[in-house]
């Protein structure tokens, strides 16, 4: 290759990395994912308890996930998810929310509403509901609480109150007795209030609760975690700032100590760092704070496939190697260094990517992902940039010898 | 030059893992939430107060036996016995009761139950991370650099794991992400050694190993010493500016690398001597 054609290859590359650092850093950084511990919220693990004699099967787990997501959607409570974990236990993440701790309260009660005599028999249940909906009386202003029965709930509350006039009807849920009206006159059709001394709030909560259904089992927590929002955004700022200037040092280490292929390891970084990101939208991995550790901690890393390749060209050149020679050796030696080195990490970060949770797991994933980046630019990339920089020099000072 | 020093590094080897080992039996490990069960409430008040003054303020709700932890930018830690919402509330209230407004940072808790499964699981995922590595390296090396690698890398973690037992710095499930990676991290740099030592055995008939094996290191230590030190920096930017929540993470790293580097020329080297002299 000519001398000209090389400059100009050169400029074109350290052009477009530039226009591509300018262009798509905000866009990429704004389109990661941020993990809890970095834009707060609360991250739940409910354990289902088994009741004797009705073991809890996929089905109960899958039936309790969709009433949660029902009583989800109707909170409005912003970016939750929600999946099953192993055969009886289901997690909660909530990002975003004031007071996240609340939510978990409604999201986790089972909401078993039932209609009692003063025996303690259970007359209905809400089972038989097909709505509920927060009233307030315009003329008191106390909150109360609408039900609307299906058929045969319409029947059995009919039954119940021509059964019970003048008596008081408890009205328990889970449990506990939330109030006992005295049943005037017999109610046939299948309209019900719950009057207790609610604020509009408690109201609200009680019907979403009461309109999804009671849960199929009832739930303990196992494992709570919350992250208030300003921890999770000093977090976010604070190892920001850490990162950029541990890679600076790195960045002026290199320049400084392998002149001009310590130049070409910074390119080939910026393109790292750009890849690493890139990947990890789209696949929409979460970053977690532990993993922008290990993104900084990563380019660390990915700057001794480097150290490796150049120390093994100075070597070649010291031998007595042409400069091209002796980086065709230098790359052909240390490929095997290379893979193995990253190999390594790479089956442990894997490890951890299976037994991990929550930031532990964000770890290994940007990690792994860095790793396998680096080998692909350090074996390709940097090459190519150091077969360019041979065009344009053959000065072996360059290269630190 | 190095092997012939060997016993001197063995010597500094063992001074730093002997104290570690004593205190490992003596003290144990400060296990964390993650492993033991409880909770751990991190508070910012607005008042600047001591630790006893905080668990004094806590007799009211009874969690006055807490551990109060008091860090440099005036929030706390306390870690108390596992807490339900109520009871998380019921501090909170406590506290502001007595020293005015108080930020709920981040509250943790964690069952016992969970905490034996997190604990087993962080060891199953050591297990089988190391068995890994140990495949690995003896499918790659002849079973004598597998052996010396494998020792040196125990060696790594007995340093840290000495260290955060001396100290009694607490271990939660971020510490074995950090041990783990410098399992990797560390086998590297041995790996590295012994692959030059390869390569300088195959161009010599009858290989003087001493000889040999001092040659090769001195070829790779330029690598060995830079590299660790790009990541070391990295690690200290962190450590230093990255804030609370990262701290003890990023010092497990930060010793088990520069402990790694050493190792892969002082221990494992010489090891390797050892077992090739004996076989």
């Amino acid at each position: 290759m000519n001398r000209n054609l090389s400059i100009a290859i050169s400029a074109v590359i350290v052009i477009a990395l530039g226009l591509a650092v300018f262009f798509l850093q905000k866009p990429l950084v704004n389109n990661l994912d941020l993990g809890l511990d970095l834009r707060g919220g609360l991250r739940v693990v409910l354990q289902a308890q088994e009741k004797p004699g009705e073991p809890i099967t996929d089905d109960t787990i899958q039936k309790a996930v969709g009433i949660i997501r029902d009583r989800v959607d109707s909170l409005g409570v912003r970016e939750t998810s929600l999946y099953p974990q192993g055969k009886d236990r289901v997690v909660i993440e909530i990002a975003g929310e004031d007071d996240p701790e609340a939510a978990v309260d409604i999201l986790k009660n089972v909401a078993q509403l039932e209609f009692q005599d003063e025996q303690g028999n259970v007359l209905v249940s809400g089972k038989n509901l097909t709505d509920a909906q927060a009233r307030v009386n315009p003329n008191t202003q106390e909150a109360y609480v609408e039900l609307k029965f299906d058929k045969e709930g319409a029947d059995l509350f009919a039954q119940a109150t021509t059964a019970n006039v003048g008596k008081p009807l408890v009205i328990v849920l889970d449990g506990k007795p939330i109030s006992a009206p005295i049943v005037n006159q017999a109610i046939t059709d299948g309209n019900a209030i719950i009057e207790g001394n609610f604020d509009a709030k408690e109201a609200q909560d009680l019907a979403v609760l009461l309109r999804s259904g009671a849960l199929p089992v009832s739930f303990n927590v196992l494992e709570k975690r919350s992250i208030g929002p300003s921890l999770g955004a000093d977090s976010l700022e604070k190892s920001l700032k850490a990162g950029m200037i541990g890679i600076l040092a790195v960045f002026l280490f290199m320049l400084g100590y392998y002149r001009l292929p310590g130049l070409i390891a910074d390119i080939s970084i910026v393109l790292y760092g750009l890849l690493v990101l890139g990947s990890m939208v789209l696949l929409n991995a979460v970053l977690t704070l532990p993993g922008i550790a290990a993104f900084v901690l990563s380019i660390g890393m990915a700057v001794d496939a480097n150290i490796i390749i150049y120390e093994r060209i100075k070597e070649e050149i010291r031998w007595g190697k042409t400069l091209q020679a002796a980086i065709d050796a230098g790359f052909k030696r240390a490929f095997w260094t290379i893979f193995d080195s990253n190999l390594t990490t790479l089956m442990v970060t894997v490890v951890l990517m299976y037994f991990g949770t929550g930031s532990v797991k964000g770890f290994a994933v940007t990690l792994s992902i860095g790793l396998i980046i680096n080998m692909f630019t350090a074996l390709t990339f940097t090459r190519y940039l150091l077969g360019l920089a041979s065009n344009l020099t053959k000065n072996t000072k360059l290269y630190g010898v | 030059m190095i092997i012939e020093r060997r016993k001197i590094f063995y010597i500094i080897s063992l001074i730093l893992i002997i104290p570690g080992i004593a205190s490992l039996f003596l003290n144990g490990l400060n296990l964390g939430i993650d492993f033991r069960g409880g909770s751990i409430v991190h508070v910012k008040m607005a008042a600047d107060v001591s630790a006893p003054e905080v668990r004094e303020a806590l007799v009211p709700v009874g969690l006055e036996q807490s551990e109060v932890q008091k860090n440099i930018d005036n929030t706390y830690f306390i870690r108390t016995s596992e807490l339900d919402q109520e009871q998380t509330k019921a501090l909170i209230n406590a506290l502001e009761t007595r020293f005015g407004e108080v930020e709920l940072m981040s509250a943790e808790s964690v069952g016992a139950t969970i905490g034996r499964e997190l604990g087993l699981n962080a060891l199953m995922a050591l297990g089988i991370g190391l068995v890994l590595m140990l495949v690995y390296i003896s499918f790659r090396f002849e079973w004598t650099f597998g052996v010396a690698a494998v020792l040196a890398l125990m060696h790594n973690v007995l340093v840290v794991v000495g260290v955060f037992s001396i100290f009694q710095w607490e271990i939660n499930s971020p510490f074995i992400a950090s041990i783990l990676t410098v399992v990797g991290f560390t086998l590297n740099d041995t790996i590295v050694v012994f692959d030059r030592v390869r390569e300088n055995m195959r161009s010599t008939k009858k290989p003087d190993y001493l000889t040999l094996l001092n040659k090769s290191i001195l070829q790779v230590l330029n690598r060995s010493i830079n590299t660790v030190l790009t990541a070391v920096m990295t690690l200290v930017a962190l450590l230093i500016l990255g804030g609370a929540t990262l701290k003890f993470f990023v010092a497990a790293m930060l010793i088990g690398f520069v402990v790694g580097a050493y190792s892969s020329i002082c221990i494992a080297s010489p090891l390797w001597y050892e077992i090739k002299k004996a076989a």
